[in-house]
């Protein structure tokens, strides 16, 4: 059902809606992560003693969840793509974007597992809690991937430089964690660093040709119903 | 009741031991008699068990020294099928009576844990032993193998060897198949312990007295020793004695009186150790007053632990074998916890540093406070152990740790250690 | 009256007991918590659960002391 908001043609206020809330949670994600990565580190400080760092990830994290509901209840909502709820938790069986919305939805389990985890970790047990919690490295670079190549506001200025400063934090955070001799073996360690470098770079050189070239609208699987002729401007 | 006499003096657990291995089982029933009917019997036979071990007074022989009557009646009270452990793991180096128990008297320990198995309505007994002591392996395996069916299942479990492994929760810990390290227990050991049943585990020596006891009767049992903590006793006697070695004595015995039965000393003695290497240092002229018993040894702080009596001679260099030995325990830490691990760490390093002469200002007060510290922290007693043995040192020697602070290495320095460890094992003093 | 208790080998000295319940705990040279043994008043109650919460590894425990009987 949708609401008067919406008209048949042009968007609605739930498409941007989803587009906002998609692009605040990124960055909440983002900040977790910067946050986790801090926490773990033990940095303290007058000013910030370990109890701060150590609510605020949890804080953060669970308000990007509340900007992800939302993100995907308005998606659901608004009329456009015709985004069913279920596509956001069983990934890759949509019709819109399937495989670059179906990241986002695989994205969106692998985050409910750490905070469902996390919100229980007392009956989980230390050992089984720290092994899940793990999974947020995973998650946060194929919501990356979702966002550029899902989100129809890539092509802008705005939207290159905040997926490019959270990129470039993340990054940095994964450096500190790893020179900082974690994981324990050197082995997977230099794998860790190398994954992120790689898929840095991966992103950086896939970005031209790829969200911000031409027809990736149709490329990246929108319904042929939805793609406006002759131009590739996509709505909104 | 028994068939032989029961003895009216020592020795008791060493009676009939000669010097060609273990006490085969036909020569263990000649000495000991067999065991009474009433010991076989569950049910109120069990109860009067449980009585003779509380007219006894019998205390734990492991080094706590807890009444063996409580422990029993605590897991014949607790709910599930009771499993005996009889602890051999004798992870202490200067130590040698469990593994003599073990090696010479093996029906002795096997009677006691079978009869602590009827008290507690065991169905299940396991024999923990240093896989290192293959010589007490194999006579306890012969003389699992001399015994008639029927009764609990009685095993023998070798555990790796170590200081901390011997350590209750640390033996269970082997058994069920995990490191020989201690555990933090969420119930007591008598409620739930191995395979979350109540768990029985009792020193070797404890299971050899009660053998006695069911046999004789407590009130034969406190007829020798202390009135506190009656009957006799297992000692190691090391360091600057003529025959260094494993004896029975009454408890109360003093020390002198000990090292006179130990041939004398061989040289001026500067301390004893007392307890082991989780002991307490005493200097010599109290120390061979003391009375080798709870209250006895109360007043110098010290108890008797492990059974370990050892005399350093003046000879020695206290500091050389205080940093040695407080260097060994930290490399014994299981490494589980923090404090003991840094603190211990921190202790030999420092001490280490005193001997050479290169420690700093107010070393010696570093070291007491950090010892202090590994105090109480930890899963297991290991750093209080530790801390006892440091921190008694740095009263006893305090003149000659202040000098090798001063001074650095002294001339009896590069003589080679006399404390023990199963790397370098006891010799006899010059 | 409530009791705090540790469990060591679970503990990694985080740290963050001592700056939530400083009246009760302070770390040593290596940032591991030193306890005072003393029970916990009503008006500390809180401040030690949430301590007791905060600790990453669960190694520190609030413990209700046990209820006296006649």
């Amino acid at each position: 059902m949708t609401l008067p908001l919406a008209s048949t043609v042009g968007p609605s206020a739930y498409w941007y809606l989803t587009r906002s809330t998609g692009t605040t949670a990124l960055i909440l994600l983002t900040l977790s992560l910067v946050l986790g990565v801090i926490d773990v580190q033990r940095y303290t400080s007058p000013r910030m003693p370990r109890f701060v760092v150590d609510g605020m990830h949890r804080t953060v994290s669970l308000l990007a969840v509340v900007f992800l509901v939302v993100h995907i209840l308005t998606a659901a909502l608004d009329s456009f793509a015709s985004v069913p709820l279920t596509d956001a938790i069983v990934p890759f069986v949509g019709s819109y974007r399937p495989f670059w919305l179906g990241l986002g939805a695989a994205s969106f389990d692998l985050m409910l597992a750490v905070v469902i985890t996390s919100l229980v970790r007392r009956r989980l047990g230390y050992r089984a809690w720290r092994a899940t919690h793990w999974l947020a490295y995973a998650s946060w670079p194929i919501a990356l991937l979702h966002t550029l190549g899902t989100g129809s506001d890539v092509k802008s200025g705005w939207m290159i430089a905040i997926s490019g400063g959270c990129l470039a934090a993340v990054l940095f955070a994964v450096v500190v964690r790893v020179a900082a001799g974690w994981p324990r073996q050197v082995g997977v360690r230099g794998t860790a660093l190398g994954l992120a470098v790689f898929f840095a770079a991966g992103v950086a050189l896939w970005l031209p040709s790829g969200p911000l070239g031409a027809g990736w609208a149709r490329r990246s699987g929108t319904p042929s119903s939805l793609l406006r002729p002759a131009t590739n401007k996509h709505p909104g | 009741m028994s068939v032989s006499a029961p003895p009216a003096t020592l020795p008791r657990l060493l009676a009939g031991m000669s010097g060609d291995g273990p006490l085969p089982l036909s020569r263990h029933l000649e000495i000991h008699g067999s065991l009474p009917a009433f010991a076989r019997r569950r049910g109120d036979s069990a109860l009067a068990l449980v009585n003779e071990l509380e007219r006894s007074g019998l205390r734990g022989r492991g080094g706590a020294g807890f009444p063996t009557a409580t422990k029993v009646t605590a897991v014949a009270a607790a709910r599930g099928r009771a499993i005996v452990v009889a602890n051999g793991c004798e992870g202490e180096p200067a130590s040698l009576k469990d593994r003599l128990l073990l090696e010479r008297v093996p029906h002795l320990v096997i009677d006691g844990a079978l009869v602590a198995a009827h008290a507690v309505e065991a169905t299940d007994v396991l024999l923990a032993v240093d896989e290192s002591a293959t010589r007490a392996v194999r006579a306890v395996d012969r003389a699992l193998g001399e015994l008639t069916r029927g009764g609990p299942h009685v095993q023998l479990v070798t555990v790796p060897a170590g200081y901390v492994t011997g350590q209750e929760s640390a033996v269970l810990n082997s058994l069920a198949g995990g490191p020989p390290k201690p555990m933090a227990m969420a119930a007591p050991i008598y409620r739930r312990g191995l395979r979350g049943r109540p768990t029985l585990v009792s020193n070797v020596e404890t299971l050899a007295h009660i053998a006695l006891i069911a046999r004789h009767g407590g009130a034969w049992f406190r007829a020798l020793g202390a009135p506190g903590a009656p009957g006799s006793t297992l000692v190691t006697v090391g360091g600057a004695v003529a025959y260094p070695g494993v004896f029975e004595i009454e408890t109360g015995t003093t020390v002198a009186s000990l090292v006179e039965a130990a041939g004398g000393a061989t040289a001026e003695v500067r301390a004893f150790l007392i307890g082991g290497y989780a002991g307490t240092w005493v200097p010599a002229d109290l120390g061979y007053q003391l009375a080798l018993s709870p209250e006895g040894l109360y007043e110098a702080g010290a108890s008797l632990g492990s059974g370990v009596v050892f005399a350093l001679p003046s000879s020695a260099c206290a500091a050389t074998e205080i940093a040695f030995i407080a260097r060994w325990l930290s490399g014994q830490s299981a490494g589980q916890c923090g404090p003991c691990v840094h603190g211990l760490d921190a202790v030999a390093t420092a001490l280490e540093q005193v001997r050479g002469g290169a420690a700093g200002e107010g070393a010696l007060a570093r070291i007491g406070r950090w010892a202090a510290l590994a105090n109480g922290r930890g899963a297991c007693t290991h750093p209080d152990g530790a801390a006892r043995f440091v921190t008694s040192a740095l009263d006893v020697f305090a003149a000659e740790l202040a000098d090798h602070a001063r001074r650095g290495t002294c001339s009896a320095c590069a003589q080679r250690h006399l404390l023990p460890t199963p790397t370098a094992p006891a010799r006899r003093a010059a | 009256m409530s009791r705090l208790r540790i469990n060591w080998i679970a503990c990694e000295a985080h740290g963050m007991c001592a700056e939530l319940l400083p009246e009760r705990i302070t770390l040593d040279d290596w940032g591991y918590p030193i306890i005072d043994e003393r029970p916990i008043p009503p008006e500390l109650e809180a401040h030690a659960r949430r301590a007791a919460e905060a600790c990453p590894t669960f190694a520190l425990v609030l413990e209700r002391a046990e209820a006296r009987r006649r």
